[in-house]
């Protein structure tokens, strides 16, 4: 039990677990690595205040080591779903579930829109976790569509379990099928296969935190960032534009003070 | 009450009339914790209105693949017998009770 997870490990998670430690928050940051983000692959950050030709790269790195030198442990792994449950809030990584008084979604936006078919046959053959859902495809033959760090990893858990698995990368894709997945056509060309895992880097907020308020796509949240789940806050480009470092990182700010709030009884701010 | 445990055996019987609530998981599914709870929630809120279940995937595949379940956790509400909601995926607790209200 942790007082607050931070869900994203960019400067507004990291900024957010360092106000949050400032607060004497136990806090947890489960996010991908690093490495293969935007912002880690971005050249130089101009518009970042104080820091003017800081490389993307070099700006997480420090904003993860102040974050780690104040005390938050930084936990690389894939969330899969967050739950209020029992007065906490329960957060699902795929190897275990962790519980916090508070949990920021720091989960920047997403970069690709959905699927034809993706919604329409979520549980009747789409997944986005592997070791949930493999065992209901083993023997059968499924694609993995690989647009996150972790997707190999996912795609040979898959085969070791005894599914054919096909690894795609498409541009576009519609998933077709009846009552179940059929086959996809990824690129113009037809796989038959009876599931398909889709593996992004970020998650679509509905996914992530079923019941959570949208807005134009994004999370919807009041001043506080607070998001209408509760115990639930957000912060960064999954609240909304602009999409900026220095926005993102004061958003994570005001969304811990708002956390520690919640969590000692009081208004938050 | 309690939430029962079903299996083939015991399945159909269970669900044949009223309203019965059918949480599908597994030991290794981890959103499945997530859900849990909030079944034993909802089951102290709504038993005495509706009856409480869980089919474990692993031991009871064939209900699963009767009810085309390929994600987990599945749930599904049913009315005397027949299929009336299903939730893909841990939802928050008033997805839930919403349609328990009226079940």
């Amino acid at each position: 039990m942790y007082d607050i997870i931070v869900v994203g490990g960019g400067p507004a998670g990291l900024s957010a677990a360092i106000t949050a430690r400032q607060r004497g928050k136990s806090v947890a940051v489960v996010t991908n690595d690093a490495s293969g983000s935007g912002l880690y692959r971005a050249g130089q950050v101009r518009n970042y205040p104080g820091l003017p030709d800081i490389s993307g790269a070099d700006l997480l790195d420090k904003l993860r080591e102040h974050a780690e030198s104040m005390g938050a442990s930084v936990i690389n792994e894939r969330v899969l779903a967050i739950a209020p449950a029992d007065g906490a809030v329960g957060v699902s990584r795929a190897t275990d579930v962790s519980r916090a008084a508070a949990v920021i979604l720091a989960i920047g936006a997403a970069q690709s829109s959905v699927f034809p078919g993706e919604a329409e046959f979520l549980g009747r053959g789409v997944s986005y976790c592997a070791t949930c859902d493999g065992m209901f495809f083993r023997g059968k033959r499924v694609c993995v569509v690989m647009r996150a760090p972790d997707a190999e990893s996912e795609a040979e858990y898959l085969e070791s379990i005894g599914c054919e698995v096909v690894r795609l990368s498409p541009r576009d894709m519609t998933i077709n099928g009846a009552r179940t997945v059929e086959s996809v056509t990824a690129d113009g060309e037809t796989v038959r296969c009876a599931g398909v895992f889709i593996l992004r880097r970020t998650i679509a907020p509905a996914s992530l935190a079923a019941g959570v308020e949208l807005r134009g796509g994004h999370i919807g949240t009041d001043e506080a960032m607070r998001a209408s789940l509760p115990g639930v806050f957000a912060a960064g480009d999954c609240a909304g534009p602009p999409y900026q470092i220095a926005k993102a990182a004061g958003q994570g700010q005001i969304a811990a003070l708002s956390a520690a709030g919640y969590i000692d009884g009081g208004g938050g701010l | 009450m309690a939430i029962s445990h079903l299996t083939a055996e015991t399945f159909d019987g269970a669900i044949r009339s009223g309203a019965v609530i059918v949480d599908f998981w597994a030991d290794w599914c981890r959103p499945c914790k997530l859900l849990a709870p909030v079944m034993d929630e909802l089951e102290a809120e709504y038993g005495g209105k509706v009856s409480f279940a869980k089919v474990d995937v692993d031991a009871c595949g064939e209900l699963a693949a009767r009810y085309e379940v390929m994600s987990i956790p599945t749930v599904i509400l049913f009315r005397n017998g027949a299929e009336i909601k299903r939730f893909i995926g841990a939802q928050p607790k008033s997805a839930y009770r919403e349609a328990l209200a009226s079940a």
